[in-house]
């Protein structure tokens, strides 16, 4: 048992504990706060499996970006007092569906592909080689991907608008 | 990097065990940025702060504790120490007493990747730079935790214009950053600062090492660059003119106003490394890090373990000389409007920032 094999098991354990919390408890407040630190044991396990540009970027757009206009959002439709701020369940059915089909390519995912090894390799700096496939192989799909944001942007400005 | 190679390799001589001395050595690597900086820094800068403004306001500001009252801040801890641990009846209890913790470990965060000396690094990751921006994301949060679950309109309303502020603020930081990211090529923060390595010609913001005719067209827009990140790196630490989030005539104290005893001096440490912090960031991405202007007296007299501490020293010395700065600054300027504050994030640095890229990258394409 190595110092990354507790690393890991510390991460994993903040990651699934607050998961469940994020979906169980009934306060929305606290399930984003939840949210914050699921977000922060995924980034870790990231650090572990030696994706440490992943791992940042997790943090930069998640903990500081996503979470944070979420709870702006919660902050800025309720009353700050209010107690009844809560979750619900509601579409039993679509929402099985979606989990199911989610859950099975993430098995597939799980199966199929070919994890590091502890040992097998030393922990290299993944940045330069992510950024040469952005901007070589996947150029085209990146550049894509930026203007269906930038469409998107625009859509929520013109609909804050009206 | 030295520090935990013997730490390990102290404890694995004594224990035989690997997983033992990675620990110790994680966990008092981890802790000596704290005792050795954080909590030395935070006594004397709060002591500094009050001494800077009574001289500037001509007053002599605490003089009985300690000669010229240097022991005031320590009678302080002391008495904040001894306070009752309050938590009014409407707080949200849980939030109320996590918030503190995860401001204090945001920022404390920071540290973590900060280039103390060659000897030095918390962490020597790759993206030391992304890493620093990336960690101010858990003080907001906490920021906002504390003042939703203080359940009092001004810690909401100081709370919300803290995180407004701060995200709208990391957008010209970072612009500032990619502009060095694209010119060393480089987002380690060790690297960064043994890239600027010799005199103080070699430093960032006078175009880096080497002389070429890029490194002399560099300097104007360094110089912009610096400038900028500068003032967004202070609007990040919510210090004035930067400080409506605590705006005491409008807003009492902001997001800490319901807290008291050690929780209240737990943000008002984090406020004070954050801005050592930021100064930190600011001095290693442009003024050379840990490397000294004029050589080294270790070189001179060929004792190389000198070295080390010399970077150090330098190190401390240009963030509290950043430090000075800010609070030269509190006390000089008048708060920003809200509107104000937005209006110079937006339609000032973001564009000025923008272009300073562009230009930048034009230049290293050249």
């Amino acid at each position: 048992m190595s110092i990354y094999d507790i690393i890991f098991y510390l991460f994993a354990a903040i990651t699934l504990i607050s998961a469940f919390f994020v979906v169980t408890i009934r306060n929305i407040v606290y399930s984003a706060f939840f949210l914050l630190f699921t977000f922060f044991g995924v980034a870790g396990i990231y650090v572990i499996l030696g994706a440490d540009f992943v791992a940042m970027v997790q943090l930069i757009i998640y903990v500081g970006g996503i979470v944070i206009l979420m709870l702006f959002g919660v902050m800025l439709t309720n009353k700050i007092t209010s107690v009844a701020i809560k979750t619900g369940t509601s579409q039993i059915v679509p929402a099985a569906i979606g989990v199911g089909m989610f859950a099975g390519i993430l098995t597939a995912t799980l199966v199929n592909s070919h994890w590091r090894k502890v040992d097998t390799a030393p922990l290299l700096p993944t940045t330069q080689s992510l950024g040469l496939m952005l901007i070589s192989e996947y150029g085209i799909i990146f550049e894509l991907l930026g203007i269906i944001l930038l469409i998107a942007l625009i859509g929520a400005a013109s609909l804050a608008r009206k | 990097m030295i520090i935990y190679d013997f730490l390990y390799n102290l404890v694995f001589s004594i224990t035989q065990s690997a997983v033992a001395g990675d620990i110790t050595a994680m966990v008092i690597s981890a802790l000596l940025p704290l005792f050795i900086l954080v909590l030395p820094f935070a006594l004397l800068a709060v002591w500094l702060e009050r001494k800077v403004s009574a001289h500037m306001q001509d007053r002599l500001g605490p003089m009985r504790t300690g000669s010229h009252g240097w022991l005031q801040t320590v009678a302080d801890v002391i008495k904040l120490l001894q306070k009752e641990d309050i938590v009014a009846a409407a707080n949200d209890r849980t939030l109320f007493n996590i918030a503190p913790i995860l401001v204090f470990a945001g920022s404390y965060l920071v540290f973590a990747a900060l280039p103390f000396s060659s000897a030095y690094i918390g962490s020597n990751i790759d993206l030391g730079l992304i890493f620093i921006i990336a960690a101010s994301g858990f003080v907001v949060a906490g920021i906002l935790m504390a003042g939703w679950s203080s359940n009092n309109k001004y810690s909401l309303l100081g709370a919300m214009r803290s995180a407004a502020q701060i995200i709208s603020y990391e957008i010209p930081t970072i612009l500032v950053i990619l502009t060095i990211i694209m010119i060393t090529g480089t987002t380690n923060l060790r690297t960064l600062s043994e890239m600027q390595t010799g005199y103080f010609w070699n430093w960032m913001i006078f175009g880096g090492a080497g002389f070429s005719l890029s490194k002399f067209l560099f300097i104007p827009f360094m110089l912009i660059g610096f400038v900028t990140l500068f003032i967004s790196t202070l609007a990040e630490v919510n210090r004035t003119p930067f400080d409506i989030p605590e705006a005491e005539s409008e807003l009492v104290s902001g997001y800490h106003t319901e807290y008291s005893g050690m929780k209240f001096a737990m943000f008002f440490m984090a406020e004070y490394a954050n801005m050592f912090a930021v100064s930190a960031i600011v001095s290693a991405i442009f003024l050379g890090g840990y490397q000294s202007p004029f050589g080294y007296l270790g070189n001179t007299f060929g004792l190389h373990w000198l070295i080390p501490i010399e970077q150090f020293l330098w190190f401390a010395s240009k963030g509290v000389f950043f430090v000075l700065v800010q609070m030269w600054l509190r006390w000089t300027l008048p708060r920003l409007r809200v509107d104000q504050l937005m209006a110079l994030c937006w339609k000032y640095l973001i564009p000025i920032a923008f272009v300073n890229l562009i230009i930048i990258g034009l230049i290293t394409v050249l």
